[in-house]
């Protein structure tokens, strides 16, 4: 069988691509914020069913994101975004109190500076405060934190709308990923159901896939040097049940099923929420024309990407691989031509 | 809703998906607000003036579901020219004594009944939390009233409504809550439209609204409004109180509490209850209607299941064993006690009073002067290790060595070790089996009382002393499997439900107790769960299988009804109201109440019957009265008996504010429960002026990520890793005044303790404009204590104790505190910055919080 004219970016069905045959449909998560209470079951329910170690005892300071990022030690992650901004078609919380400016960005820029140490590489970096204050900020940059106290760091009069966004991120078991494609022992793999799992007894630790993946999701623990991440529950969902996530989810914000029937479901559900009122809804990562031929856990959201911490057009690392290779291979050979001309001319 | 009942919180987001508007009002912003379509921003403690505010929108704009107002409430009934209105007595009711702090109700009965009042003497109610008892039924009065059904005659309680909210109006609630007025009618309106014949408004509250001392008030007034708006007894109305643990419905029903028996029974009074005609007599009106005349029948059956063959009509069925109050044993009072030598062992049982109860300070003192403790728990929780890791070790009031308590520290089984039921708030009840058995010596609660009752009645075997036979004759045999000697749940189940002694057949419901002890009944309102020797807890037919009201999905109290009071859900000749809101109704041809739910009605009792006057009991019931528990079978807008501060909500600022009360002259709630002690205190509020000791507002509440006092969730990696630290949520106006930064310390100070915290400065939080003044409000995770993975200090420390007089419960929702950037100090130095704080406020042993407000000194931060 030839090789699919996309085998390294472009729309695809990744397990049969893989080699399986008879492949059950395409598996994967929609994660709808829209209806997230942030209530972090997803978090814990992941934790309990697969074994995840401590991620750490810190307050970050981040509203109520006490987890930071995904790590290895974290495969679900409740992103909490506090915004001076309307959200739809929503009474303003505070019009009519006696409010001065937001706080939001500059608490933020204090949240990024701090770190969890995880016992994972990258682990919980330190994020930019600028980033973090222009994510809480909104689109409108209001300006970073400065000598002033809180509540007049920035030029706002008052404040009166105010939205909390909340988001239940987890690895996006890309139709193109990075990750499996650079690693050198194939720990990593994808599943007949078009999951990428890492399998633990065959990882090397050598870190590849943590430079590859275009989201930062996967990581290394440091007590073990393997990279563990997201496995869409491949012990359960190959049993027929569904992921301890979306189990655990008490509003079914995190849905779990065929991708396709997942992808109509999430079309329906934005078409309703722009009836009612809330234009910036939208899909994220369900594009299977992006830049990863889509994700196999996407999302709807309620604002850029930027603002919950995600890429605004991630690239599958390994897209340019064969042209790379194309170009070091020109240049192989022109260097072979130059010294074959040097040795071949300095004889002459 | 979503911060702490995450998984109740689905069904808001199953119906929003379906376009119901979501209000929330809450001191700070949570994760319900961020679902919310509108958030209102509320001053802790003033509930009562926006719902009040409601009450007056509804009857100024004649906004009723008039029919069943009419019809079904006690809005006609005329009241006794003696009652005099809080209006009209500047914030007090007729019949106060400022000696007592209580109110004698004689003067609220409706006319004709003045000397009837089920209830004269509200003083011991209030010492023994009697408004407990109205869980199940209503008080006690005559049936017959005086009624004028054109709602004018100035005494109906149409009228008298329509007076005493009449000063609550939208600007008024803007100056008493803080809540702008655009706002407040956007909730009223969307409220008033979303109820009525077609369509039907719920209301869902929890601790928020409890915890004050005007807790009952709070619900009070939200029953005035779900009634006027004819939403009760009808599907999609109703009142939800949200538990704050899983079956805590179950643990009042069958209670573990000083004050009740199970099904809502009186625990006898030692000198008004001396036999047992006497307490059953006291327990309804002889003419009394409803189904609540039966009472007797239901004792009966009660100490039949505890004494067995033992309980004889002879012999008032053993009522002589049964344990007496003398007063009040609540919680609180037993704490001081114990402080105070006269208390000498004490049984906690999943509980955490150490973290979770007001003035911790105050419980962890009174713990250690005990002989001895048993703390039966998951963890070595703080009321366990008190003793040695708290607070007051470090002060010095507490010297490990010299500690007097032994303390018993017993594992028990977690709610997946064992089998049993939970009662949620519908009041069903579902079964759950045992998933795993318990590790170590863990064990469940059933197995601990059980064993416990077995080893005493084994070594007072053979005693002749009267005051074992109580001990000795009960009816002790459950029976036991396994290799822990587990007693069945279920065996305890059915004598729940109760049985024919004679035959052992389970009963199938209340109605076949007997008083004459051919019949055994553990629990008269579950009576049913067993029927047919079924366990119908443990029903688990899918819902695509059954009609919508799901029926046959475990069993609900009482008789499996779903809704309480559905008879109306159809108009007075038993039509349903609308097509839309069908829900049960009478089928003429059949000659019976039919519909989705098991009515809650006589089943043949026609819409049309009319009682003889003067008949009492069911019989006594009209076909169009549909609130069968109540003395007159009707909805109480005016509770002439039962509500002991006061037939009428009123808004009373919280016993501790920065505020003076803008609508009465009357600051406080008059008949609250105070207890004066060394060890207790209250701050300061206007008109005293040292009030400004405490300038700020803060309330307490719980994160998703914990539970309660923390026993469940600190002690767990995945939990407790989620909110690791102990945190106050402020301004960032306050944070600017006060000069705190975001994820700095800041400490907290009260006349009781001063607690160190890591400051979150967010806009969630917002001042408040009110009377003119900006009021500041901070908001702090009460989970945390000494012990487990993640610590902190305890937010619950910072509460005085003083309590709401019906139910005895602690205003813990709100107080005042000072916040000041930076820890606290430790050691001895800490004990001497509240004595500094209480030196400047003027709270020592001179001080009285004052019962009925002093006149105004004219100082002007009075307001």
């Amino acid at each position: 069988m030839l090789p699919d004219p996309n085998s390294l970016a472009g729309p695809l069905d990744p397990a049969p691509e893989a080699g399986w045959s008879a492949a059950p449909p395409r598996m994967g998560f929609f994660t709808d914020t829209s209806v997230c209470i942030g209530c972090k079951a997803c978090e814990v329910a992941c934790k309990e069913w697969n074994d995840v170690p401590t991620s750490g005892l810190d307050l970050l300071g981040m509203s109520y994101d006490n987890t930071g990022a995904l790590t290895a030690n974290s495969w679900r992650h409740v992103a909490f975004v506090e915004q001076p901004r309307p959200a739809g078609h929503r009474t303003p919380p505070f019009a009519g109190n006696p409010t001065g400016g937001t706080t939001s960005p500059s608490s933020a820029a204090v949240g990024a500076t701090t770190a969890d140490p995880v016992g994972t590489e990258p682990g919980v970096p330190t994020g930019s405060p600028e980033a973090a204050a222009r994510m809480s900020a909104g689109p409108e940059f209001l300006g970073m934190p400065g000598a002033q106290p809180p509540g007049r760091a920035t030029g706002a009069e008052s404040r009166s709308d105010f939205r909390w966004l909340m988001m239940s991120d987890v690895c996006k078991h890309c139709t193109h990923a990075a990750c499996l494609d650079v690693c050198p022992t194939g720990s990593l793999f994808r599943t007949e159901f078009g999951t990428v799992v890492v399998q633990e007894d065959i990882c090397n630790g050598c870190g590849y896939c943590i430079s590859a993946c275009p989201y930062g999701v996967i990581d290394q623990r440091k007590d073990d040097g393997r990279a563990w991440k997201c496995t869409l529950c491949y012990d359960r969902i190959g049993a027929g049940k569904t992921p301890a996530c979306a189990q655990a989810c008490p509003t079914e914000s995190i849905q779990y099923g065929p991708l396709e029937e997942l992808r109509e479901r999430a079309a329906a559900r934005v078409a309703t929420l722009h009836e009612r009122g809330v234009p910036e809804a939208r899909l994220y990562g369900h594009d299977s024309n992006d830049g990863v031929g889509g994700d196999g856990a996407f999302f709807l959201l309620l604002d850029e990407p930027e603002v919950y911490g995600l890429p605004p057009d991630p690239v599958v690392t390994t897209r340019d691989l064969p042209k790379m290779w194309k170009r070091a291979g020109v240049a192989a050979l022109v260097m072979a031509a130059a010294a074959v001309a040097a040795f071949v001319g300095g004889s002459s | 809703m979503a911060e702490a009942h995450p998984v109740g919180f689905q069904w808001v987001m199953e119906a929003k998906l379906r376009g119901t508007k979501v209000f929330h009002v809450d001191p700070r912003f949570t994760r319900t607000s961020a679902l919310a379509d509108t958030y209102l921003p509320i001053r802790a403690g003033t509930d009562i003036a926006l719902l009040g505010g409601v009450v007056r929108y509804i009857l100024e704009n004649e906004l009723d579901f008039r029919e069943y107002v009419l019809a079904y409430t006690n809005a006609a009934t005329i009241v006794s020219e003696e009652f005099v209105d809080a209006e009209d007595g500047d914030g007090i009711f007729s019949g106060f004594d400022p000696e007592t702090g209580a109110y004698d109700q004689t003067s609220w009965q409706y006319a004709g009944q003045e000397g009837h009042s089920g209830s004269m003497d509200t003083t011991s109610e209030r010492d023994t939390a009697a408004g407990l008892r109205h869980e199940s039924h209503g008080a006690p009065i005559p049936g017959q009233v005086l009624r004028d059904a054109s709602l004018q005659h100035p005494r109906c309680v149409y009228q008298i409504l329509k007076r005493h909210y009449a000063r609550y109006t939208p600007e008024m609630v803007e100056r008493v809550c803080g809540i702008p007025q655009e706002k407040f009618l956007e909730l009223a309106r969307a409220w008033t439209e979303n109820s009525g014949r077609e369509r039907t408004g719920a209301l869902v509250y929890s601790v928020g609204w409890t915890q004050h001392s005007v807790g009952v008030q709070y619900i009070r007034t939200g029953a005035i409004i779900q009634t006027l708006l004819g939403n009760m007894g009808r599907p999609g109305g109703g009142i939800m109180a949200l538990r704050g643990h899983a079956s805590i419905q179950g643990s009042t029903d069958i209670p573990t509490l000083f004050n009740l028996l199970p099904g809502y029974l009186p625990m006898p009074q030692h000198d008004k209850h001396r036999t047992f005609d006497e307490w059953t007599a006291s327990i309804h009106h002889p003419g009394q209607k409803g189904f609540w005349a039966n009472a007797r029948a239901y004792c009966a059956s009660l100490l039949k299941a505890y004494w067995g063959d033992a309980a004889t009509p002879e012999n008032d069925f053993c009522y002589g064993y049964m344990p007496r109050m003398t007063g009040d044993h609540g919680t609180y009072q037993q704490v001081l006690n114990m402080i105070d030598g006269k208390v000498k062992g004490y049984f906690l049982l999943g509980q955490n009073p150490a973290v979770g109860s007001a003035h911790g300070r105050a419980q962890r003192l009174g713990m250690a002067n005990l002989d001895w403790l048993v703390v039966r728990d998951l963890f070595m929780i703080e009321s366990a290790t008190f003793w040695r890791n708290g607070p007051e070790v470090e002060s010095g009031e507490i010297v490990p060595e010299q500690c007097r308590t032994e303390v018993f520290f017993l594992p028990a089984a977690s709610h997946v070790e064992k089998e049993g039921t939970f009662t949620q708030t519908q009041r069903l009840l579902q079964w759950r089996e045992k998933a795993l058995d318990p590790p170590g010596d863990a064990r469940s609660e059933l197995w601990f009382f059980y064993h416990l009752g077995r080893k005493l009645r084994e070594k007072l075997a053979g005693s002749d002393k009267p005051r074992d036979r109580a001990l000795l004759d009960l009816a002790w045999d459950y029976p036991t499997h396994g290799p822990l000697a587990e007693p069945s749940g279920e065996a305890v189940l059915r004598e729940i439900n109760g049985f024919e002694v004679a035959t052992g057949r389970p009963l199938g419901g209340f109605t076949e107790a007997k008083d004459d002890g051919s019949t055994a009944m553990g629990c008269w309102i579950y009576s049913g769960v067993y029927a047919d020797g079924v366990n119908q807890a443990n029903r688990r037919k899918p819902r695509h299988e059954q009609n919508w009201v799901a029926g046959e999905w475990g069993w609900a109290w009482p008789a499996n009804r779903r809704t309480l009071y559905n008879r109306a859900s159809a108009d007075p000749d038993g039509r349903p109201w609308s097509e839309r809101k069908k829900y049960i109704w009478w089928d003429e041809q059949k000659g019976e109440w039919t519909g989705y739910d098991v009515p809650d009605f006589e089943k043949t009792k026609p819409p049309s019957y009319r009682p003889e006057p003067g008949t009492s009991g069911p019989a006594g019931i009209a076909g169009d009265d549909p609130f069968v528990m109540q003395a007159d079978g009707k909805a109480w807008l005016y509770a002439p008996s039962g509500v002991v501060d006061g037939p009428l909500p009123t808004h009373y600022e919280p016993v501790e504010s920065p505020m003076r009360n803008p609508l009465y002259q009357q600051q406080a709630n008059p008949a609250r429960k105070m207890y004066p002690h060394p060890i207790n205190s209250v701050n300061p509020s206007p008109p005293e002026g040292q009030w400004r000791v405490f300038p700020y507002v803060f309330t307490v509440s719980r994160l998703t990520e914990h539970h309660t006092a923390g026993g469940m969730s600190r002690m767990v990696r995945p939990l407790a890793e989620l909110q690791p630290e102990m945190f106050v949520e402020v301004s960032p106006e306050l944070a600017a005044e006060v000069g705190l930064t975001h994820l700095g310390w800041a400490h907290l100070v009260s006349g009781r303790a001063v607690i160190e915290a890591k400051v979150l400065v967010t806009d969630r939080l917002t001042p408040l404009r009110v009377e003119g003044r900006i009021i500041h409000q901070v908001w702090l995770p009460y989970h945390f204590g000494f012990e487990g993975m993640v610590t902190g200090d305890s937010a619950n420390d910072l509460f005085g104790i003083v309590l709401d007089p019906n139910v005895l419960i602690q205003e813990s929702k709100v107080g005042t505190c000072d916040i000041r950037p930076g820890r606290r100090p430790t050691g001895v130095a800490l004990r001497e910055m509240v004595e500094d704080y209480r030196r400047r406020a003027g709270i020592g042993p001179e001080r009285h919080d004052p019962v009925v407000t002093p006149p105004d000194s004219g100082a002007p931060d009075a307001s």
